[in-house]
């Protein structure tokens, strides 16, 4: 393999890992607060549409990102005021979120289906990346840094803050956390609006950064896999950038194995198009043959907070 | 006026049958409402979605066709979650009852014999439930967590329809289309009154549906997938396996969900084509819960999701809505009903003015 | 000198209860003041508006002279007051640092915190290591975490809710010494019990408190346990209905070598545990909480399976490979400690609840269904027997009260007259009278010739009812005696093994 197919690899592995990345640290800080969102396939598609229709728009691509961010935590706002106000079934309305933002986006992007927009260009100036070593380093768009960053504040935040503390402890002992003073709900809420925002910048991704136009669906049951990697990570920042590369090699490897020719050109395309999934399932099955894997869960994990009084 | 939310000592029963209906006329109105607000015909859109299907008898045949499955798989996923099993899979499980089906359709193509229809009956049921025996096996020996495994699978069930239709079953005749050849007549399923589309899938779905309450309300079968869901703990002292629940639970859920994949790729589909996956296996869950996870309640909540479908349809002809706006209004439907489930447990009360003097 | 703490005429109404009525009394400074009272007696309320939690509806309070409101805990602490709760508010996950970290009312940086922290535990010899994840402490460390929190904000009243219910003796006497010192440096404590010869032992005044009204406030060390304990009653004391012509038989229940797998991270196994009950006897295992009570309840009842079939026989049947089906129909029925999700289904009615654990005993099911009819029929009876308040059968179970809902169960059980009955915490958090009752049917049972196991932590309640006593620690069953022959202190040090392994573990740098 040929230095410039390695660089090539690690390029497409890292755009293609990016959107995982980001919606799964969003749903790690959510889910350490102690909310299981399900919905975050249905806030990627929103927040991909909005970045698509942005830019088509405007042309502006940071915009995008940062409308598609909005509209996603909007919509995680739906998700929030029926668990935590109304302490409704989180599982059921996470699908139901995931159902409406598939319906809603298509609905939006009726007559976008064959337009194109252009991808956010690389962050730093071409001069910086002209070898190919430095392509690997400084080659990227705006995104995929934004993505590495959060993995190091979200874990800054959550080990080192006060705010990151309080954040779970609310997800390991709501009452306890209520009956010393804190604002179970309120610091939720902040949570799932924050998962709901890294959701909106991961839906964003796909239209940026990986293919410039609209088609209904295009995340492909991508925010599934990133609730996945969570738990793959169990619960940990640093896990998950390991995680979401893994899959982003994953995701990649058809195109490699059919220019690379030989056996691996032969196998049938819709098999490599399953592989991904088929690839989260055995993932969560490794994963649970550690046995310490699920203690690390936050204990309130999916249970709606009722004060008694 | 400020409102409180009071705890009720028992829960309400009235709730539990009022807010699904209070759900559907709520989308009614703020689906109008927002849809005009977005830009839309809201007021056409509400009408044809929800009462052309019910006013053009022309439609109602159509009615009977998509509530079929819808009421089949819903019922299964009721099922399931009253043990809470949360199998979102029953797409994939559906598909593969539809390809084990015609597993056996193409195996007998050209025979005839009244054995072929309930053949391919118990391997599309035998195929969902093995392909919900997965998730099974997983989360009863290592904890997986099953929505994730099951929707996975799912994903790759579609993949696996493109490949066998693009290469092993491709219909020779077919001019290239992936395609498999069109099932031999027996491999058909029957229309029940003639000269419409109602093929036997739906009084099946009307007699599993009546099956199934019976069992859930009078059986230790349904009492212990009760008793699972509502409180593990307790159904492991009263000498309820939970592990044996969540096989039965998936097992149930993924072979009806296969069953009504049996009955599409017979009745309606004639053929497997890549266009088999219609998203019934999600739908079916909004089914379940608007049907409050009674079999009773799934028939009606089945009877409406298809009246959407439908009126999606019509909407689509008449005033150009995209059908993707069905979607919309169904998640609309399942938003309301999850956010209605509060009043089950609690009373909204109106703040007395006074209580605020206390603490000047 | 002023008093610390005044009380003038407090008075608190709930919907129903006259919780607190025109309460008077006063708090000197470094005084060890007692509030002794049984369930119910209003105490819980009174120190929840000293706190901040609840406000009274009428009456005055008065902190160093001056007329003060406490409009919640904040406030509370500002003004210098420090509350250890009877149910901690901790978090298992996190370390012992970031605990006392999140009920700062301010923000520290963690290093001072951890400094100021070490020199609280030093001056008080309340060893413990920051750094140590609280899901691995016992639960009298867990108290000391409370104790150091409420001791940072440098209190000047301190109010200990029901503190020893949960430790062994010797770390009460560790606890006893820790507030003494407190008290010698001039905080005040407001100590809330009902065990009179704790109090006796620790305080200088006692405040009796009696269905809300203020008794008496008297010098507990100028007092018997006796006349104490009639103040605090109201009625002269009822004495214990034990034995009462009960014969001793048979042995029925034999347990020979019972051991658990170790399954959560912080569950007791049962290790090694034999013991025998014969007919008409009621056998008490004491212990403190978290020692392998729950396995043993799991591994008696068939939630947990046995690999060997003799580890427990009834009457020489073996039933170890039984599960809860296969041991209920064979006479063994069993009692869980949690009431709601455990013993019964909160959601469930009462009828759906007797089919939960009678299905089978009382011919409930036929051809796989249930009739509704006739777990409808003894439903009705349990509730008329055992006197549960409740509107009938169809009541749903979470609607009940504990002390009613803990009836019915025991009812439910009972009346399907099992030859054996293992029965965990019966009468938990349950009014005087509920548990009068309660002990009163475990008696008949036994009288009517069953063996009947009591797993509690309450000691007064199992020498009172048992006729044979044992210890549970670390999951290890000490010998039985004759609950007669068994002093406190003997159980006490039976019980203490936890303590000292404990310490030993705190020895050895993390």
């Amino acid at each position: 393999m040929s230095t410039d197919l390695i660089i090539a690899v690690i390029i497409t592995v890292v755009g293609a890992s990016t959107p995982i990345l980001i919606a799964a640290l969003g749903e790690l800080v959510v889910e350490r607060a102690g909310v299981l969102n399900l919905g975050v396939e249905g806030m990627m598609l929103v927040g991909a549409i909005t970045a698509f229709i942005i830019v088509f728009v405007t042309g502006n691509h940071y915009l995008a990102i940062l409308l598609a961010a909005a509209t996603g935590m909007a919509t995680s706002l739906i998700f929030g005021f029926l668990t935590l106000s109304l302490s409704a079934n989180q599982t059921a309305t996470g699908l139901a979120l995931t159902i409406f933002g598939t319906g809603f986006s298509a609905l939006a992007g009726q007559g976008y289906s064959a337009k194109p927009v252009t991808l956010l260009g690389p962050l730093f100036p071409a001069d910086l990346a002209t070898h190919p070593i430095w392509r690997v380093l400084f080659g990227y768009s705006a995104l995929v840094y934004f993505a590495l960053f959060m993995v190091v504040a979200i874990w800054w935040f959550l080990k080192k803050t006060r705010a990151g503390l309080i954040l779970r402890a609310v997800g390991e002992n709501d009452l306890s956390a209520h009956s010393i003073g804190y604002s179970v709900i309120g610091v939720r809420y902040m949570a799932v609006m924050f998962g709901g925002a890294m959701a909106g910048i991961a839906g964003a991704c796909f239209p940026l950064l990986l293919t410039p136009q609209w088609a209904e669906r295009m995340t492909a049951g991508r925010g599934w896999i990133a609730v996945a990697l969570v738990v793959f990570a169990s619960w940990r920042p640093f896990r998950l950038l390991a995680g979401a590369y893994l899959f982003g090699l994953v995701m990649t490897m058809e195109l490699y194995a059919k220019a690379g020719g030989g056996p691996l050109s032969a196998i049938p395309s819709e098999l490599w198009a399953a592989l991904p999934y088929l690839a989260t399932v055995v993932v969560l099955v490794l994963i649970s043959i550690r046995r310490d894997a699920s203690t690390n869960a936050p204990a309130c994990l999916g249970k709606p907070f009722l004060p008694s009084n | 006026m400020q409102f409180r939310l009071e705890k009720r000592r028992e829960p309400s029963q009235l709730m539990v049958y009022a807010t699904p209906v209070a759900a559907v006329v709520l989308t009614m109105v703020v689906g109008a409402i927002l849809f005009s607000l977005i830009g839309f015909d809201g007021v056409g859109a509400v009408r044809e979605i929800f009462l052309t299907p019910l006013t053009n008898s022309f439609k109602w045949q159509d009615l009977g066709v998509k509530a079929a499955p819808l009421i089949i798989i819903g019922v299964g996923l009721s099922i399931a979650y009253r043990a809470n099993v949360w199998n979102i899979g029953a797409e994939g499980q559906y598909i593969m009852g539809g390809l084990a089906a015609t597993w056996v359709a193409l195996a007998t193509h050209g025979m005839t014999g009244w054995w072929i229809l309930p053949l391919m009956l118990v391997a599309g049921t035998a195929g969902g439930a093995a392909y919900a025996a997965i998730p099974a096996f997983f989360k009863t020996r290592l904890g997986v967590n099953e929505i994730l495994t099951s929707l996975m699978l799912t994903y790759a069930s579609v993949q696996l329809i493109y490949y066998l239709v693009r290469a092993p079953w491709k219909d020779p005749m077919g001019m290239g289309f992936p395609q498999t050849r069109i099932f031999s007549e027996a491999a058909r399923l029957p229309t029940i009154i003639p000269t419409t589309i109602v093929h036997l899938g739906v009084p099946i779905a009307i007699v599993v549906a009546l099956i199934a309450w019976f069992i859930m309300s009078r059986s230790v079968f349904g009492y212990q997938m009760k008793v699972v869901g509502a409180a593990p703990h307790a159904a492991r002292y009263g000498g309820f396996s939970e592990n044996k629940t969540i096989w039965l639970a998936l097992l149930v859920s993924g072979g009806l969900a296969g069953m009504a994949g049996m009955l599409e790729v017979a009745g309606p589909f004639q053929r497997m084509v890549p266009g088999f996956p219609t998203n019934y296996g999600f739908t079916a869950i909004i089914v379940a819960f608007l049907g409050r996870l009674n079999p009773l309640g799934v028939i009606f909540a089945g009877i409406v999701m298809a009246i959407t479908f439908v009126g999606g349809e019509v909407a689509q002809t008449t005033i150009g809505l995209s059908n993707s706006a069905t979607g919309v209004f169904q998640a609309m439907m399942l938003f309301f009903l999850l956010a209605g489930d509060i009043l089950i447990r609690y009373r909204i009360r109106r703040v007395v003015p006074q209580a605020a003097g206390v603490n000047p | 000198m002023p008093f610390r703490l005044e009380l003038t005429g407090i008075t608190k109404r709930f919907p129903g209860v006259l919780a607190n009525d025109n309460v008077t009394f006063a708090v000197k400074p470094g005084e060890i003041h007692a509030l002794l009272g049984e369930n119910g007696a209003g105490k819980s309320t009174l120190v929840k508006m000293i706190y901040g939690i609840m406000q009274p509806d009428a009456g005055e309070m008065r902190w160093d002279g001056e007329p003060v409101v406490v409009p919640n805990p904040k406030a509370a602490r500002k003004l210098g007051i420090g509350m250890v709760f009877q149910h901690f508010s901790l978090f298992e996950a996190l370390t012992v640092l970031e605990n006392i970290a999140l009920g700062m009312d301010s923000k520290i940086p963690s290093r001072e915190l951890e400094a100021r922290i070490r020199a609280v535990m030093a001056q008080y010899g309340l060893l413990l290591d920051p750094h140590r994840t609280v899901a691995t402490l016992s639960v009298g460390e867990r108290q000391r975490i409370e104790i150091v929190r409420a001791l940072l904000l440098e209190p000047k009243l301190l109010i200990m809710d029901e503190p020893t219910s949960v430790l062994t003796p010797q770390e009460v006497e560790q606890l006893f010494e820790v507030l003494r010192k407190l008290a010698a440096e001039g905080c005040s404590i407001l100590y809330i019990s009902h065990k009179l010869h704790e109090i006796k032992a620790l305080c200088d005044t006692a405040t009796i408190l009696r269905g809300g009204k203020l008794v008496d406030t008297c010098d507990p060390r100028q007092e018997t346990s006796r006349s104490m304990a009639e103040k605090m009653i109201g009625a002269g004391l009822k004495d214990i209905i034990r034995a009462a012509g009960r014969t001793i038989g048979l042995p029925k229940l034999v347990v020979s070598r019972l051991s658990t797998a170790k399954t959560g991270h912080f569950e007791v196994p049962v290790d090694d545990v034999s013991f025998t009950v014969r007919a008409g006897e009621i056998f008490g295992i004491a212990g403190v909480a978290g020692n392998g009570q729950n396995a043993l309840l799991d591994a008696l009842s068939g939630e947990i399976r046995s690999q060997d079939k003799d580890a427990i026989t009834i009457d020489g049947f073996p039933l170890g490979l039984l599960d809860t089906t296969g041991r209920r129909k064979r006479g063994l029925c069993a009692v869980p400690e949690e009431r709601n999700g455990h013993a019964a289904v909160g959601d469930f009615t009462l009828s759906d609840n007797s089919v939960l654990t009678a299905r089978d005993r009382l011919g409930m099911v036929m051809l796989g269904l249930i009739n509704s009819g006739a777990a409808k029929t003894y439903t009705g009876k349990v509730i008329a027997e055992f006197a549960v308040k409740a509107l009938g059968p169809a009541s749903i179970a979470g609607s009940l009260s504990g002390g009613n809902l803990q009836k019915y169960i025991m009812g439910r059980e009972i009346l399907q007259k099992p030859s054996v009955l293992v029965v965990s915490q019966p009468t938990w958090g349950v009014d005087a009278g509920a548990a009068a009752a309660i002990h009163q049917a475990l008696v008949d049972l036994a009288a009517a010739g069953s063996a009947i196991v009591v797993i509690s932590q309450d000691l007064d309640e199992l020498r009172a009812l048992c006729d044979t006593l044992a210890v549970i620690n670390m999951g290890h069953l000490s010998p039985a005696r004759p609950s007669g022959e068994v002093s406190v202190e003997e159980i006490g040090l039976l019980m203490g093994g936890v303590h000292g392994q404990t310490e030993a573990r705190d020895a050895i740098p993390a």
